[in-house]
């Protein structure tokens, strides 16, 4: 084992570096994203007991699960969307495991997501964030912290008439973190990369068609963003190996140093 | 006069709840169609397609030339009651317990003399009106009722037995999202339900009926969607004991057939909601309401489904979606079977075109909330199985009675020139 691991090992054990679960429980009442009825729609985690110590099973219990690709706490993938459809490497297991494990930072825009809940993130927000912690470094995934995992039922999607109202980057925000950063992917904590009125922005659904179009990957209904550090923990969000799969269901961790936060 | 029932007390946690019994339910094969015919509400006998005679009881042969040929239709219910008496013991247990029992026969004006239940609001000698209904067996028997209405006669211990009526029972509707759910929970507060559950499925994405349904008053909202197996069985748990009336509204509909859809998903979300749903539902609720079917004045008493009219015969516009209702249809007679033995009663409602988004490119006519509101709670106080909603349905049933070959022919449509 080389030095860094050992170190790790012993930091992990004696609390020195800890890991925070970054993910919402798969529960059928979890909210997915909602389309126009006359479009396929997201499938929603669903739960069957094959047996339970029973007549079924005697001395075993098992479920079968179903969901979408989309459902819960997820990974997005090049190939989930259009503009990401000929990316090399575009599919769940196509993508280079090392991509899985990295350097996180996490932008602050809890006050200005409760102020406004369309609060888009743009470069200058970006540029001000940089003042206080840094560049943000090549290659890092970026997590938009906007506290939405406190929200539950109705508040989450915040759907009206008029649609969803979530906070998400804006156009020239997701442009900038890709082309003039060029982040590995970007992470929220609603129920996709984009803001709820996000397919009134351009193009339509900016983060979704700038990230994927760059071979970047997404993360969303992520939860927990309160405790990692603006800079400094490692996030590690493998999905599952689907053939061709443009997205997974996913444990995301983080392994933050204990004083870091 | 009929005593106006009175509002059940609560549940006496200390006594046993009474278990089902059955009134005797073999009949002769040729006494079915009375059983047919009260499964719509329908008085029908047996009419000698040579002679003209009509017959009572049900036969094989006609008792005035011999003739086997002996089509059901349907004759006048009117007649005039002969004699009648009051039972007062029996050695079978339904009637044993709900002693004394009114019976009597009546001089039908179409001819025979009838044996029959009678309502305890009939004069002696007066004119009658015969109701040919189903008893808790699910067969049918007749019963003698005053030819005008009587005040509160629904509330008879006779014609009660009888019948599904929701007053003073309590109601679960199945799906808060449906846009029939709002005309359904309030015809069911007019007709005195005591109580009335809505499930509601997705709690964290608004709906129009909801302010509606909030409107009505006194609606009890559960957390419940008939796909998530474990809202159904939790739900099932708290308040299975408490339905006495279930009304199952879920529907996922979606248009096309099978070459138009392209893929299975809408497909499967339509057998997921419509089949899979009521088989979540009877599993989870079926159990409880069985072993409630004889718990008093707010006995669990039925079991209604909405189903599309295309259950019987495939519309290609709605290909998959008839399918689905296909399925659904067959396993409500699955659960006639199983909640025989219980008295627990099935009540099928079918509907043509809805007035609703799904339907908006269709012609009318179609079918309002309210209109379906109606039949549910006039299908539940005459006891039907069987209720057609709307001139669509209604039709659809008439010719499928006629050749259900020529239906299919006619609903699969196709051909040049």
């Amino acid at each position: 084992m080389s030095d860094a691991l050992i170190q790790l090992a012993q930091a992990l054990a004696d609390g020195s570096v800890k890991v925070v679960d970054l993910t919402h429980t798969l529960d059928p009442d979890f909210p997915v994203i909602i389309l126009p009825p006359e479009f396929g729609q997201c499938a929603r985690f669903r739960m069957e007991e094959i047996s339970a110590y029973d007549h079924r099973g005697p001395a075993w219990k098992w479920h079968n699960i179903t969901m979408s690709e989309h459902t819960g706490t997820h990974f997005d993938a090049p190939n989930h969307w259009i503009s990401g459809r000929d990316v090399p490497l575009n599919a769940v297991d196509e993508i280079p495991v090392d991509m899985f494990v990295g350097p996180v930072v996490v932008i602050d825009c809890s006050a200005e997501a409760t102020e406004d809940e369309d609060f888009t993130m743009d470069p200058d927000f970006i540029r001000a964030w940089e003042d206080q912690h840094g560049r943000i470094p090549e290659d890092a995934w970026v997590l938009m912290r906007t506290d939405w995992s406190k929200r539950s039922g109705a508040p989450y999607l915040n759907m009206r008439e008029d649609g969803a109202h979530s906070p998400g980057p804006s156009g020239d925000g997701i442009r900038f973190l890709v082309e003039e950063r060029n982040i590995r992917g970007f992470g929220t904590e609603t129920v996709g990369t984009d803001a709820g009125q996000g397919m009134h922005l351009s193009p339509p659904y900016p983060a979704h068609f700038t990230l994927h179009g760059a071979g970047k990957y997404g993360l969303q209904c992520l939860s927990n963003l309160d405790q990692l550090p603006p800079t400094g923990a490692v996030l590690m969000a493998a999905p599952l190996k689907i053939k061709n799969g443009t997205g997974s269901p996913l444990r995301v961790l983080a392994m933050v140093g204990k004083d870091a936060t | 006069m009929t005593t106006p029932l009175t509002p059940p007390p609560r549940k006496d946690p200390q006594k046993r709840t009474v278990s089902p019994t059955q009134p005797p339910g073999m009949r002769s094969r040729a006494s079915l169609g009375l059983s047919a015919a009260a499964a719509e509400g329908r008085f029908a006998l047996q009419a000698c397609a040579e002679c003209g005679k009509v017959q009572y009881p049900p036969r094989d042969a006609c008792s005035g030339c011999l003739s086997t040929d002996l089509p059901w239709r349907d004759v006048s219910p009117s007649g005039t009651l002969l004699a009648e008496t009051t039972i007062r013991t029996s050695v079978n247990l339904y009637f044993r317990e709900r002693a004394p029992w009114r019976t009597g026969s009546v001089q039908l004006d179409a001819g025979p003399v009838i044996l029959c239940h009678v309502h305890n609001d009939c004069d002696r000698n007066g004119r009658v009106v015969i109701w040919n209904r189903l008893d808790r067996s699910g067969q049918a028997v007749l019963l003698a009722v005053p030819e005008e209405r009587t005040p509160v006669m629904e509330d008879d211990p006779q014609l009660r037995a009888m019948t599904s009526d929701p007053k003073h029972r309590r109601a679960l509707i199945t799906d808060a999202r449906n846009p029939n759910a709002p005309a359904l929970a309030a015809a069911l507060k007019q007709a005195g339900a005591s109580m009335i559950f809505v499930a509601e499925a997705e709690s964290w994405r608004p709906y129009p009926g909801r302010k509606a349904l909030e409107g009505i008053g006194g609606i009890e909202f559960l957390q419940m969607d008939v796909t998530d197996t474990s809202s159904v069985q939790r739900m099932a748990g708290e308040y299975g004991g408490k339905t006495d009336i279930l009304i199952n509204n879920a529907r996922f509909i979606r248009p096309g057939g099978a070459l138009a859809r392209g893929d299975v998903a809408f497909a499967r979300d339509e057998m997921e909601v419509n089949y899979l749903g009521l088989l979540r539902l009877a599993q989870a609720f079926g159990p409880a309401m069985c072993g409630r079917a004889a718990d008093g004045v707010n006995s669990a008493v039925a079991w209604v489904n909405i189903l599309s009219a295309w259950s019987l015969s495939n519309n290609a516009e709605f290909g998959c979606f008839s399918a689905s209702n296909a399925a659904a249809y067959s396993l409500s007679q699955n659960l006639r079977a199983e909640f025989r033995p219980s008295g627990l009663r099935v009540m099928n409602v079918f509907t043509g075109p809805t007035e609703d988004s799904w339907f908006q490119p269709v012609p009318p006519p179609k079918v309002t909330p309210q209109a379906i509101a109606r039949s549910v709670i006039g299908g539940l106080r005459d006891g039907l199985e069987d209720v057609w909603c709307g001139d669509v349905a209604k039709d659809m049933h008439e010719r499928f009675l006629q050749n259900p070959k020529i239906l299919e022919r006619e609903m699969t449509g196709g051909g040049q020139g």
